[in-house]
């Protein structure tokens, strides 16, 4: 299998990571080879197997339905890259 | 009382418990260690005047029934630690300072213990030598120029130079266990779901597992005594009886059955490291344990399914840096060209890289042929411990290929950069715990390590394991404070 520049511009697309044909041209070698190695697995027949889900055996724990953490508003703004009061701030999405 | 630092975890405790030294003393001396030691480059972000004074208010009140009292301590800079900033190693968590505290600090901080500050790793912990951090390599205290391993490489180089008596590392592939080895450190990677993965930057969730990084095997047990609680804000940690690991740790290990696996005799590697296992085996064997050869067929595919799972997991956690709700934002025409730039001005190269591996293992039409296959040969090599463990209580193998490296050696290979968690990553695949200890030196002196693999659960028998060998092994670290001015 061989990774083309178009098929590494749509997962840059995919990705939301912006590559210009420069680095488009890097990322395919590296991909390729890495691809290479990965293939390795296609020696093993696993029609059968079941596939594994969950590394820790064990059921997830139900709990109440209960707000335990209030009025966090400050907090979850507080790192945002623009400054507002209330809100997060973006570039505008409709004209 | 002059050498404080270069006093192990456990005797500093004894001492400031029966108040032959005091917790500023201690605090004031790795700080200034730490201060005389950045051409290591084992810090991000320094809290040294924070601490100085959380150690004076601890001595004003002393509680000297804690586990960690008013011992000093740097952790990898990918927890969570409250208005201190937390940078995961990446550009784009520069400015990022939490409102909260991740649970394995706190269960830190709960025994006493004081922050010293937050410690170097690789960007969003992928990566083997330290090398794809934002801020910089570091180096390894054993030699110039060499990799202190990664990802917790500031962390087993801050512990080797002893800037820290003790730490924490994170390990999702071996980025505990192989910095450990390449420091001639003591390096636990906990049994999945034992160590909350709340407040810790997530790279792969399904394998991410916190653990203690040590000079020896009794403060890794003691450390590893304080963080392993169960945490009902991490829906897959699991509720079972802990031990008191340090209280319980005994070096009686007769009768103990200890597997060799076979396929861990790959092709090519070095006579060093063929001759290291085997001294092990004798050491093993020295302490009363009974050795038995055993199969783990899937060795080989390990490597492989770990480049699908890990990349596909952190494709999907890394989707949360986007530019709006915390981090680094880059400027763009509109809301997606802001993203793609964000992203790609953002992230180091190793982490585009993955990110577009899990995105396309994940993606429409490949699915199944990548992601479902790798999940398959997880169970299947998940399946062979579980059949060793018929026969054995624990496995005996090396936890690298090779010593440390040169900074710069394997950057430009990313294949031959992932060769070195060969040893460690079918344990983070199959969700067990494994420790390596130092156990010799390679012909340039460098120190090289054993792993020792456990049942899910049994780090206490693990720990034991260690604990005996180390004694046998007797290893003594080479360092000679050469980036000391």
């Amino acid at each position: 299998m061989s990774i083309d520049l178009k098929t590494i511009k749509h997962i840059s697309k995919l990705s939301r990571i912006s590559v210009d044909d420069k680095k488009a041209e890097k990322l395919a070698g590296d991909l390729n080879s890495i691809f290479d190695f990965i293939e390795k697995l296609n020696e093993l027949k696993t029609d059968n197997v079941e596939p594994l889900t969950s590394i820790a055996e064990t059921t997830l724990k139900l709990r109440s339905d209960e707000v335990k953490s209030k009025n966090l508003r400050d907090q979850v703004i507080k790192n945002s890259p623009k400054e507002n009061e209330d809100y997060f701030v973006v570039p505008k999405v409709i004209e | 009382m002059s050498d404080i630092t270069k006093q192990s975890l456990s005797e500093l405790v004894e001492n400031i418990k029966s108040k032959k030294l005091s917790s500023s003393e201690v605090t004031k001396a790795f700080v200034e260690r730490s201060e005389k030691s950045k051409e290591l480059n084992a810090y991000i972000t320094e809290n040294y005047a924070n601490a100085i004074d959380k150690a004076k208010n601890f001595d004003e009140k002393p509680n000297l029934d804690l586990k960690l009292p008013g011992i000093p301590m740097a952790v990898k800079d990918l927890f969570c630690t409250k208005d201190l900033r937390t940078t995961a190693g990446s550009k784009i968590l520069n400015n990022f300072v939490p409102t909260y505290e991740s649970t394995v600090t706190q269960n830190i901080w709960n025994e006493g213990a004081i922050l010293m500050g937050k410690l170097n790793c690789d960007e969003f912990a992928m990566g083997s030598s330290n090398e794809t951090s934002f801020f910089g390599n570091v180096q390894n205290p054993i030699d110039k120029n060499l990799v202190p391993g990664g990802s917790s490489g500031g962390s087993s180089s801050a512990v080797a130079a002893q800037l820290t008596p003790i730490t924490i590392g994170t390990d999702t592939g071996g980025s505990i266990r192989q910095p450990a080895s390449f420091t001639g450190t003591v390096g636990l990677k906990p049994t999945y779901g034992s160590c909350s993965r709340y407040g810790i930057v997530a790279f792969a969730s399904s394998l991410d597992q916190a653990g203690p990084m040590a000079q020896n095997v009794k403060d890794c047990a003691l450390l590893q005594e304080v963080i392993s609680t169960y945490d009902e804000k991490d829906s897959t940690s699991i509720d079972f009886k802990r031990n008191e690991y340090s209280k319980e740790l005994i070096k009686d290990i007769k009768g103990k059955k200890i597997g060799i696996p076979k396929e861990y005799r790959v092709d090519g590697m070095p006579k060093e490291i063929e001759d290291l296992w085997k001294k092990g085996i004798e050491y093993a064997k020295d302490c009363g344990a009974e050795i038995i050869d055993i199969s783990l067929p899937h060795t080989n595919y390990a490597l492989p399914t770990y480049y699908i799972v890990a990349p596909a997991e952190a494709s999907s956690n890394l989707a949360r840096y986007d530019g709006v709700k915390y981090g680094f934002r880059a400027e763009g025409e509109n809301l997606i060209d802001m993203y793609e730039k964000t992203r790609s001005e953002g992230f180091g190269a190793e982490v585009q890289r993955r990110i577009m591996i899990g995105t396309y293992v994940l993606s429409s039409g490949y699915y199944d042929a990548y992601y479902l296959k790798a999940q398959k040969v997880r169970k299947l090599i998940k399946n062979d411990f579980d059949e060793a463990y018929k026969k054995v209580d624990a496995i005996l193998t090396p936890s690298t290929p090779s010593s440390a490296f040169k900074i710069g050696e394997k950057t430009n290979d990313p294949v031959s950069m992932y060769l070195n968690d060969i040893f460690t990553v079918p344990v983070n695949l199959a969700g067990l715990p494994g420790i390596s200890i130092p156990a010799g030196h390679d012909l340039k002196g460098y120190p090289l390590g054993l792993q020792i693999i456990g049942k899910a659960f049994d780090e206490q028998n693990i720990l034991n394991i260690a604990y005996a060998m180390e004694e046998k092994i007797n290893f003594k670290n080479n360092i000679t404070d050469w980036w000391i001015k």
